[in-house]
């Protein structure tokens, strides 16, 4: 009987492909909301990415990444006065204007790395050296500034040139990987005795340290150990991103405009799934009815309804999926959109799917619970 | 009068005192007032009478799928007006034939896979319960049509479709509702020939609703009600014959 439910959906080209539509448009909706919320979100945390370090401090006020309130530079020694620091570093980051040789401005996220030890230092190089950041005037810029600083020109800025921050050059000696930023301005690194040359007027300078626990320390326990005896905040790099995510969740309109993406997602697979199977049962009414009378319990027809809503809304869900991973792998391709797709999402989409396909079933089996086998000799 | 007091050997239906009357209050429509009638195995009972006179009715409270507010209905040597609607649901799959006005094949299944569809409730395995539906469908006339769809055929062979499908699970009990009602003569004449020589049997009983006087031919009893109940039940040939002659319709051939 299963195999007969099967054909009578797939049998009505009309209402299945009508199903489908709903159901792949409502993983569609939901899958890339969601995909686009935790692409969103993993862009405001990229400086834990790209600035590697296990700990975190930072002024106590501070509760995500990319809002620093400059420390003093004595709150450096004091961190590095606790028990179970191996070292620590000194870190600047802030968001400053760079001048392009033809005159035009890019805003960059400028990083100013400890000379000594070019602690928190980007992970992977494509071009350049890092050792080369401690000659005079230069920077390491990542593959977003190569392509916004070469914008105008035919020819992509490379190893070499230089542009301005603050009327001072910057000669570019490396090009490394990194993670979007929030804003979408690339990162600069320098160093951070250079940095006071680089952003004018400012009279602390010290954004955060990053600190590395000694051998037989966790991150957790040192973090609660500076602030124990410095009094000042320190992340672990989970605590960090996890802080600075809830920090654009509670101040931003993004999770609830993503959410109502989501929440269309399931409305409108509800509703199309939900009418339109409601309408496929009750053009079969008289089908079933005969099934009925021809000895078919309620329960069979029932299952048979919960085969085919759930039959649909797999095949839906499939293929809503596949379009959300092609799609993501295009934008990813391009690099310009965020889009981060956690095994989570297709799971939960999964649910919600099943969901859709539970209360398309449900209308359909009330209709067949109220169906009278007599009907069909009326 | 009760069923235990009748003589059960070849009875296939046996219903007494049946009443039944549709809507509530000042609106409450009786539509069976006592109705009583007993079919056996091995006849074709035609159930006839003017439209509105319970015949439907009467044939849905025999079914199971509709219960009476009074009376007993006997079905196959079992009380189905006791039983539970999950036990008439399993009579039904297992005892009765069905053969309907509109014929009610399943449009997106082919004629095989419509046939076999009594076997599947039973819970046949699908290969099998197809090789049964080929084999019935063989003897109706539609071995070439097997994987066409219902609206590939006309009317007359849909309706031997669903005459195959009541037979496939060879039930002792046929039900027909109004069968020849939506073809024309030629068709009418040929679906009932193929009901004569198919459905009947010495085991079997068919019992068949119309109004299309053109079949009365074919009935070994008939059955006529009115106002809701059976006022006449018309038993030997020459009886039947005399009725047809009184309606000017030709008696039953010896090969029909």
């Amino acid at each position: 009987m299963l195999r007969l439910a099967l054909k009578m959906l797939f049998g009505d080209h009309a209402k299945y492909l009508m199903l489908i539509s709903g159901i792949t448009f409502a993983t569609l909706l939901m899958t890339q909301g969601a995909a686009l919320f935790c692409g969103i979100m993993s862009w405001t945390y990229s400086p834990l990415r790209n600035i590697r370090a296990h700990v975190w401090v930072s002024d106590p006020k501070v509760e995500q990444v990319n809002d620093s309130k400059p420390l003093r530079d004595t709150d450096l020694l004091r961190v590095r006065s606790v028990d179970g620091v191996a070292w620590a570093a000194a870190l600047y980051q802030g968001y400053n204007q760079a001048r392009l040789v033809d005159g035009t401005f890019k805003f960059v996220t400028l990083v100013g790395l400890d000379a000594t030890t070019l602690a928190g230092a980007p992970a992977e190089m494509i071009e350049g050296s890092l050792e080369d950041l401690r000659l005079p005037n230069t920077v390491i810029i990542d593959q977003f500034g190569v392509e916004q600083f070469t914008q105008k020109r035919g020819v992509p800025v490379g190893v070499g040139e230089s542009f301005e921050i603050n009327d001072r050059e910057a000669r570019i000696v490396g090009i490394c990987r990194t993670q979007r930023s929030f804003t979408g301005g690339p990162f600069v690194f320098t160093t951070y005795d250079r940095i006071a040359s680089y952003v004018p007027g400012q009279r602390k300078l010290l954004s955060f340290v990053l600190v590395e626990p000694a051998a037989g320390v966790t991150p957790l326990e040192l973090a609660r150990r500076i602030e124990r005896e410095t009094g000042l905040r320190a992340y672990t790099r989970s605590e960090f991103m996890w802080s600075t995510i809830w920090w654009y969740v509670r101040n931003t309109g993004i999770p609830i405009n993503v959410g109502l993406i989501v929440m269309i997602g399931l409305v409108v697979g509800i509703a199309i799934s939900g009418q339109t199977f409601y309408s496929f049962v009750l053009e079969n009414s008289r089908n079933l009815a005969a099934l009925k009378a021809m000895g078919a319990s309620t329960m069979t027809l029932c299952v048979m309804l919960i085969v085919q809503s759930l039959a649909v809304g797999l095949i839906g869900f499939g293929i809503g999926l596949g379009i959300v991973c092609a799609v993501g792998t295009m934008v990813l391709h391009l690099g310009k959109v965020p889009f981060l797709l956690l095994w989570q999402i297709p799971v939960a989409s999964l649910v919600a799917v099943l969901l859709i396909s539970v209360l398309a079933a449900v209308l359909g089996i009330w209709r067949i619970v109220r169906l009278e086998p007599a009907v069909v000799f009326r | 009068m009760q069923l235990n007091e009748w003589s059960a050997a070849a009875s296939a239906i046996r219903v007494l005192g049946i009443e039944k009357a549709f809507g509530e209050g000042t609106s409450r429509t009786p539509v069976l007032r006592g109705a009583a009638l007993e079919a056996r195995r091995g006849e074709m009972l035609m159930l006839v009478g003017p439209s509105g006179c319970g015949k439907t009715t009467l044939l849905s409270i025999i079914a199971g799928t509709m219960h009476a507010d009074a009376g007993q209905v006997e079905v196959l040597g079992q009380r189905i007006d006791r039983m539970r609607a999950g036990q008439v649901t399993r009579f039904r799959a297992h005892h009765l034939g069905f053969i309907f006005q509109q014929f009610n094949l399943i449009p997106t299944l082919t004629i095989a896979e419509n046939v076999s569809v009594p076997l599947l409730i039973q819970g046949l395995r699908p290969g099998a319960a197809e090789r049964r539906a080929r084999e019935i469908l063989d003897r109706v006339g539609l071995s070439d049509k097997t994987e066409s769809r219902p609206s590939k055929l006309s009317g007359g062979q849909q309706q031997r479709v669903a005459i195959a499908r009541a037979l496939v699970h060879d039930p002792p009990l046929v039900i027909c509702d109004e069968p020849t009602s939506s073809l024309d003569s030629e068709n009418g004449r040929q679906v009932m020939d193929i009901l004569r020589d198919i459905a009947c049997d010495p085991h079997r009983c068919v019992i068949i609703v119309t109004h299309d006087n053109r079949t009365y031919r074919y009935a070994d009893r008939m059955a006529e009600m009115e106002d809701g109940t059976i006022r006449h039940v018309l038993g030997s040939p020459a009886e039947i014959a005399a009725a047809h002659a009184a309606q000017g319709i030709p008696a039953r051939t010896a090969a029909s």
